[in-house]
């Protein structure tokens, strides 16, 4: 029976580590903070790995905390959308903390426990089936991302962070108003218990639980970085460090699953009068999205930006596949959003140790000084550039042919054939012309003698590698990401295994 | 009481989004502190207004939504521990940058 508290022990993990390491410990207190962060990183990915065997082979896994029963208490629901967005944060969050190991985490103070807490909250996002919980989880996740957005310190990050804090404590009050919204009209806070809510409603009910619905819609679309609420992501990624810029990879599809839990279970295809209420809306925002993006990288100067508009990209991307609401759009999306947040994790650190080893250009796209590690750079970033373009052999080739697949022959259909190509192209020329500058042309004279440590280059080596084994594996990777696919668009028998039957009269069983 | 309380509600909203919509920090942070409280209330109406009645159920005819409440007491946790941290952040950013504008442009290029 203990296979039941594989549910919560993802979240349990980082946060009881998170508090270890806040303890003094000495004299050098950093080693042991390293020992135990990767420890409780490792401890997670095994059991993030267990979890989602365990899915698999069980159906969901519903945990109610306190033994409160669903509709009353909180619940955790782990279906297979949940274990499977654990189970990649889980992996991008073990090479990225060993990157952090080497000295980068002496920038700041309490980069480990502010980690650990901030995995946690991205843990929980996924894990919970309540809509409140869903905002405290946001929240720890936040305010620890609020800490390592300042780590290292410096005029720029402090002023970035400042713009994201206020945004952010904008949302949050935005995403209170739309929850108490949903709830004085459904009466409920469970996700699958609003789901058969909203399904009853119908005139003005409907209508207040519509406006719900889109507030929510803003909140998520500030956190997963959509068209107009995305002005903050630039500046943000490519400002703070290269560590946490990678584990903010995961971030914004922390966003994009909200949208798709969200918009699927409570306003998706059994909502009566707000059925698939978003989908017209994510559309459109989803490809205009794309297309800032593409521009943003045209006028980008910088490699951490360029790589903050792929983020953007990516997201516009994810967010117009998932509006055909058919079960392939959802499955490529999926697949997709896999392949986008291990490889733009790697580029955010790959871009960071080539700053460094450039010295005084930094990570400018300009001529500079040969990096001591050249090679390694320059195949590092050929492997990753193809990537994300989306050339063959590797990952991203599979998830834009299988999105490209999964687009209906229509209007809407030709639109994201037409954008995501260009974007492509786009994608093409930029990476080339970042590759020719930094790497192809480099001044004459001796490199640069800096050099980072093999580790930071091992652990990008492991997160590059997650594309060739996304591509080996593409095949029972798609079978899973269909399987999560039905789940999620089977939205009538979804809320009866959370949600305990009433008998006739009207008790719960 | 409830076109009371909506009013209330309405013009704490209002005169918060005015300030966020200033240009220096300070207005920002007591904008977004008075939105909290505007929020806070609103989330308390959303169980329904309701006088003389406890939050428990069984024990007199008049009962409120005790849900509200905890959901209240929550945001307020949350809100307090915000609006102290973006205060410091406002504090260390007048103090680095110099100027309290939030959007003060000094070098565009900026990278670490």
């Amino acid at each position: 029976m203990w296979q039941q508290h594989l549910a919560i022990l993802p979240i349990l993990i980082p946060l009881f580590t998170a508090l270890l390491q806040l303890l003094p410990w000495g004299d050098r207190p950093q080693p042991k903070r390293r020992a135990l962060g990767l420890a409780s990183s490792i401890l997670t990915l095994v059991f993030a790995a267990l979890l989602l065997a365990h899915v698999n082979q069980h159906g969901m896994l519903v945990y109610a905390l306190g033994d409160w029963p669903a509709p009353f208490g909180i619940v955790l629901v782990l279906d297979k959308l949940s274990t499977l967005m654990i189970l990649l944060t889980a992996v991008l969050a073990l090479p990225v903390l060993i990157y952090g190991c080497y000295a980068e985490d002496n920038l700041g103070s309490h980069f480990h426990a502010l980690f650990q807490f901030q995995v946690m909250g991205i843990i929980g996002a996924f894990a919970t089936g309540d809509l409140f919980n869903l905002f405290v989880f946001f929240e720890v996740l936040l305010i620890s991302s609020y800490g390592l957005m300042m780590h290292g310190g410096g005029k720029f990050r402090v002023r970035s962070t400042l713009h994201y804090v206020l945004l952010n404590l904008l949302g949050s009050a935005l995403f209170l108003i739309s929850v108490g919204t949903l709830y004085a009209t459904t009466g409920t806070l469970n996700m699958a218990d609003m789901a058969e809510k909203v399904a009853l409603l119908s005139g003005d009910e409907a209508a207040l639980a519509k406006a719900g619905g889109f507030m929510l819609l803003a909140v998520f679309g500030i956190k997963a970085a959509i068209l107009p609420l995305h002005f903050w992501l630039p500046q943000a990624y490519s400002t703070t460090t290269g560590v946490v810029a990678a584990l903010f990879a995961i971030m914004t599809k922390v966003g994009v699953y909200s949208i798709i839990r969200v918009y699927t279970l409570i306003f998706g295809p059994e909502a009566n009068e707000l059925t698939w209420l978003a989908a017209d809306w994510l559309w459109i925002l989803g490809i205009l999205t794309l297309i800032f993006g593409i521009i943003g990288m045209l006028g980008a100067r910088d490699l951490r930006l360029l790589v903050a508009y792929l983020v953007i990209v990516s997201v516009g991307t994810l967010l117009a596949t998932y509006s055909f609401s058919s079960a392939a759009g959802i499955s490529t999306a999926l697949f997709y959003l896999i392949h986008s947040t291990v490889i733009t994790g790697a580029l955010f650190l790959l871009a960071d140790v080539m700053a460094l080893e450039r010295g005084k250009t930094a990570s400018r796209i300009v001529t500079g000084k040969r990096m001591a590690n050249h090679n390694t750079y320059a195949v590092m970033f050929l492997v990753a550039s193809i990537a994300i373009i989306g050339l063959p052999p590797l990952s991203g080739f599979a998830g834009k042919l299988m999105i490209l697949q999964a687009a209906p022959v229509s209007a809407s259909g030709f639109w994201l054939w037409g954008t995501m190509l260009a974007a492509t192209l786009v994608m093409l020329i930029m990476m080339s012309r970042t590759g020719s500058k930094m790497i192809w042309h480099t001044l004459q004279g001796k490199p640069n003698d800096q050099s980072a440590p093999m580790g930071k280059r091992i652990a990008i080596g492991v997160l590059l590698s997650l594309s060739l084994v996304l591509t080996i594996f593409a095949n029972p990777i798609r079978d899973y990401t269909d399987a999560v696919a039905d789940q999620l668009l089977d939205t009538q028998t979804y809320p009866n295994n959370i949600i305990p039957k009433r008998n006739g009269e009207g008790q719960y069983e | 009481m409830e076109a009371l309380f909506s009013v209330t509600v309405g013009v704490l909203t209002a005169c918060s989004v005015f300030l966020i919509l200033r240009g220096r920090s300070f207005p920002v942070v007591v904008g977004i502190t008075m939105l909290s409280y505007a929020v806070n209330l609103f989330l308390f109406s959303t169980g329904r207004l309701t006088i003389n009645g406890a939050p428990i159920l069984g024990t007199n005819t008049e009962y409120a939504d005790p849900l509200p409440q905890a959901l209240v007491l929550t945001a307020i946790v949350i809100g307090f521990a915000m609006t102290a941290y973006s205060v410091i952040l406002a504090v260390r950013t007048r103090g680095e940058i110099g100027t309290d504008e939030v959007n003060e442009q000094d070098s565009g290029e900026s990278s670490r």
